[in-house]
């Protein structure tokens, strides 16, 4: 089952998407998450929707992965929806009881899911075309202005590698375990919920242990390769900014001001 | 000229100063000089992992000293150049590989060092081929066999331009096949490429393919010398606990049924010839 497993939702491709710097990538999702904030008429969705649908069609990842991006978080958004039409005050236009339903509740709670949609949309789509370690790669060399104030930039990166790098070696273990503990009479399937869990102790106390262990030598061999933290170090994978990163850019920054000057004008 | 790395009256105690204190090296004097393949053995707790730690300052001695390359180990600010000099590959494939993909965990020890990146690349590309994994350049690690991961730890050690390549019992927990690419793999860079190499091992016949075989127990240097030389002497080794090389062992049984068999065989080869006059 661990064979061959791709961490995160990564979509190998060669799409002008996926061939974005991933700081470029990064960037863009950023501003674009902040700029669906200050939308509030129609005509700003219509932009967002219409900039969403084109990176989408660039990057040629099937509808369906952006899909199973929002299904999580669907119970949130209906939730949202119905306090919204419920909670705020204006025309009534369904009663039941002493619950109202109102005009104002039903756009601001539409508008409110719209915009929820979009969030997670697009960022999974930043997840879908980049690859795990191009987005930690991009992640350390954005956050690396910030290493004067004392975030811990490199380190942040640094971690995040070794968590992707053990996932599947953790996952492998994990089944070995668990093998091994049904050799000797677990049973992990049956029963109710806490049945279930309970079972899983004797899985996850192995599991911790022998983690310790691993970073412990790991901690020493990265040690024994002359690791000493950020400083001084080089990289090996440059990452370059090309043409197409400037007009990302440039579209992103045209989009954006289109969409102060609906707000505003 | 002076040796590579030498020890003097190098001693290590564990949990210094406490009830549990433990003295793992007493008193250890040893030479390597360039270009040497030599190999470690001893029983469990003899000291030889501790004493592979001394040579690139994962561990300080207690008392005595170690020099590597003419620097003292617990001068703090050479470190790191002791580490360079000698590297170090371990016991567990999984455990030493830190990156996503082979060539940026070759690229590790580079970028520590603070080679540059166009550097860097060429570094990648000799140290893979010289163990053989540069068509796997762009894989993950833990889709690579056991004997596939120690060779790319070798290469992440070979990147850092070493002089010295210390495998901490690092085909232990290979399985025979694994085993044999990475002995293949650490011969032909001592022989080709004159890389001194320090192997610790619990395989006998692995140890009788070095140069010179150095037999700890008890945190002490008990035999020290050549692989025909160490191995002809079956009733000490047994007394600490040692096996023989299959050949050696194969050469006592025979001497002691009464075949006129000379000291020190150790390869099948010379076996070969022996039985065959």
């Amino acid at each position: 089952m661990s064979r061959g497993l791709t961490v995160g939702q990564y979509l190998p491709g060669e799409s002008v998407i996926h061939r974005l710097d991933p700081r470029t990538k990064i960037a863009i999702v950023s501003v674009y998450v902040l700029a669906l904030f200050i939308i509030n008429n129609p005509w700003g969705y219509v932009a967002a929707v219409v900039f969403a649908v084109v990176a989408l069609a660039l990057s040629a990842v099937p509808l369906r992965y952006m899909l199973d991006g929002i299904k999580p978080i669907l119970v949130l958004i209906l939730l949202t929806l119905t306090l919204n039409v419920f909670m705020t005050p204006g025309t009534p236009i369904w009663r039941f009881g002493r619950v109202v339903a109102t005009r104002e509740g039903l756009i601001t709670g539409g508008f409110l899911a719209f915009r929820l949609i979009l969030l997670i949309a697009v960022t999974s789509l930043l997840t879908l075309t980049t690859s795990p370690v191009a987005l930690t790669d991009g992640l350390e060399r954005l956050l690396k202005p910030f290493a004067r104030l004392g975030l811990p930039a490199h380190e942040l990166a640094m971690m995040m590698t070794i968590a992707l790098r053990f996932i599947p070696t953790l996952l492998e273990e994990a089944e070995k375990i668990m093998k091994a503990q049904m050799a000797r009479g677990t049973d992990f399937e049956s029963g109710n919920l806490v049945r279930r869990t309970k079972a899983l102790i004797p899985l996850l106390v192995p599991l911790f242990i022998s983690s310790f262990r691993r970073a412990d030598e790991l901690a020493m061999a990265m040690e024994a390769r002359g690791y000493h933290g950020g400083a001084g170090r080089t990289r090996f994978r440059q990452l370059r900014v090309g043409p197409a990163d400037y007009v990302a850019g440039a579209v992103t920054a045209v989009f954006v001001a289109g969409l102060v000057y609906l707000r505003f004008r | 000229m002076a040796a590579l790395i030498s020890t003097e009256g190098l001693g290590h105690l564990y949990n210094q100063g406490q009830p549990n204190e433990v003295a793992a090296l007493v008193d250890v004097d040893v030479a390597i000089e360039g270009g040497e393949f030599i190999a470690v053995v001893g029983p469990n707790g003899s000291g030889k992992s501790t004493l592979a730690k001394h040579f690139n300052a994962l561990l300080l001695p207690t008392s005595g000293r170690v020099l590597v390359g003419g620097i003292d180990t617990r001068d703090q600010a050479r470190m790191w150049e002791v580490r360079r000099m000698a590297g170090m590959v371990f016991q567990n494939p999984d455990n030493q590989i830190v990156a996503t993909t082979v060539e940026e965990d070759v690229a590790f020890g580079p970028e520590n060092l603070g080679v540059p990146p166009a550097d860097i690349g060429t570094r990648i590309e000799q140290a893979l081929r010289w163990v053989g994994m540069l068509e796997h350049r762009r894989h993950a690690p833990h889709l690579l066999s056991g004997g596939q991961k120690q060779r790319v730890a070798i290469a992440g050690v070979l990147a850092m331009k070493p002089r010295c390549l210390i495998l901490d019992e690092a085909t232990a927990m290979l399985d025979p096949v694994g085993r044999d690419e990475v002995m293949a793999t650490v011969k032909w860079l001592n022989r080709e490429e004159g890389l001194t190499v320090v192997h610790i091992t619990h395989f006998m016949d692995e140890a009788a393919e070095a140069d010179r075989v150095l037999v700890m127990d008890r945190g002490q240097v008990r035999f020290a010398g050549a692989p025909r030389e160490v191995f002809s002497r079956p009733t000490e080794l047994r007394q600490i606990g040692l096996d023989l090389p299959a050949m050696a062992e194969l050469a006592d049984r025979l001497r002691r049924a009464g075949l006129e068999v000379p000291a020190g065989v150790t390869s099948v080869e010379e076996m070969v010839d022996l039985l065959c006059r």
